[in-house]
């Protein structure tokens, strides 16, 4: 399998393509210049991508192009049903992830959002329908927002052997799991650890700040975690968790991706944690551990080590199928590659928009 | 009849030509307009039907109080625009 020759970077002043060619990785297109992009989605050998656009002012809109990039449309958007109690009824503010539903047929999409609610499409989002199972537990009363005013679902895990296990993060509400496609729903946090809660709450699965969550290809009982208070680890199908607390230079960061066919080897990237949110001593730092957390190695070949204020977010940090090359896009708008595991960095930009999100088309 | 005119900003994203509307309240405006360009309400409104929370509707040179069920009346020959707060970079 040949490293993939295509990603996608979602900034807050536009959208992004990054093609391989002759060895050297260059923008192809782009598309909504100005505006920010919250997530796109786009898979290998498919025209069709989507790119969830915030205008800000006028609303969170959704877009497709049904021609590799070359033209896009606004379709349908996730909508949260009038209520006549308007103090309390929800309005789309962001739609935070964007998953393929079914590993075969491209019509079925998940999409994750703020305020909490989970969105299924069985058209290529011509339509949406709020999954009313998850929306109605009576603990999502008790959510509340982390970064954000109001909680949102940022990680969607749609298992590759069984479309219908689908395991979502949710900040702030721990990780909650579907083993029937969405029609029940039960919460699964057990051994998450909230540092920032009164010690008799840090423990309630309900009140966990994941901030990134993936499933690994290969064996789908195994996940990563990259959580507020820390890493954590599950090997068996969320049932529990433990954290990690060998990694250094911090436990603090939002983004993590794990090898697609080694289920001990994920990447993450530190930052000094809370209202700082910075490199360690101004050193961008990429951890990686071999051998599921017991130890972490410090990648920095190729990466800035003074002066550095770059913050990966949440999907600012992706993998390609092969397991070999990453891509990692910070708040400061450099965006760098690996082709070896993140052995050597090269940066491909120091000056694009923030960057929100980066995707290997895969 | 009123007229109602849209911050050109819109227009880059979605066609919302000035057009003479038939309605007594900002809330009628509004939907008659809707129903011809139906495209511009989500721009405009949320999801409860509230104007955005960085949107402001001004009827002639009154910016409107009634943000919630826009009842704001409006009149023979008024003008309604509907504008954005300035923010950001």
């Amino acid at each position: 399998m040949s490293i993939k020759n295509k990603f996608h970077v979602a900034t807050r002043k536009g959208w992004f393509e990054f093609i391989r060619e002759n060895n050297t990785w260059k923008i192809n297109q782009t598309a909504f210049a100005g505006v920010p992009v919250s997530i796109s989605l786009a898979k290998n050998g498919s025209d069709i991508y989507f790119a969830a656009l915030n205008h800000g002012h006028f609303g969170t809109k959704l877009h497709r192009s049904d021609n590799a990039g070359k033209s896009w449309q606004e379709i349908s958007t996730p909508k949260y049903v009038k209520k006549n109690d308007t103090d309390e009824a929800p309005s789309l503010e962001l739609i935070w992830s964007l998953e393929y539903a079914n590993h075969t047929n491209e019509c079925f999409l998940w999409a994750g959002t703020i305020p909490g609610g989970l969105f299924y499409s069985s058209d290529q989002g011509e339509s949406w329908q709020l999954n009313e199972s998850l929306w109605h537990q009576d603990a999502r009363k008790n959510w509340f927002g982390g970064g954000y005013d109001q909680p949102g679902i940022h990680s969607i895990c749609v298992n590759p052997r069984n479309d219908k296990h689908v395991t979502v993060a949710v900040s702030c509400a721990g990780v909650w799991m579907t083993n029937d496609g969405g029609e029940t729903w039960k919460i699964h946090a057990s051994g998450m650890r909230a540092e920032y809660l009164p010690p008799e709450k840090a423990y309630d699965p309900n009140v966990q700040d994941p901030h990134r969550m993936v499933q690994n290809p290969s064996d789908p009982t195994k996940f990563w975690v990259q959580h507020h208070n820390g890493i954590f680890h599950s090997n068996d199908s969320a049932v529990s968790w433990q954290e990690i607390t060998s990694a250094s230079p911090s436990h603090f960061g939002f983004a993590v991706v794990t090898h697609p066919t080694d289920a001990n080897i994920a990447w993450f990237v530190p930052a000094i944690k809370d209202e700082c949110r910075i490199p360690v001593d101004g050193k961008m730092v990429v951890m990686r551990t071999s051998n599921g957390g017991q130890t972490f190695e410090q990648l920095t070949t190729g990466l800035p080590q003074e002066h550095a204020f770059d913050l990966v977010y949440r999907h600012g940090l992706d993998i390609d199928s092969t397991g070999d090359c990453l891509v990692m896009g910070s708040t400061t708008g450099n965006l760098w590659i690996s082709e070896d595991q993140g052995e050597h960095w090269h940066s491909l930009s120091n000056n694009l928009p923030p960057i929100y999100s980066v995707r290997f088309v895969k | 009849m009123a007229k109602i005119i849209f911050t050109s900003n819109l227009e880059r994203h979605c066609h919302c030509p000035t057009k003479i509307v038939v309605g007594n309240t900002v809330i009628e405006v509004l939907k008659n307009y809707f129903s011809e360009y139906p495209a511009i309400q989500s721009y405009v409104l949320d999801d409860q039907d509230k104007l955005r929370k960085n949107m402001l509707i001004a009827v002639n040179n009154e910016i409107i109080s009634d943000r919630v069920t826009l009842l704001d009346p409006v009149k023979e020959n008024d003008e309604v625009f509907v504008l954005q707060a300035l923010s950001g970079g």
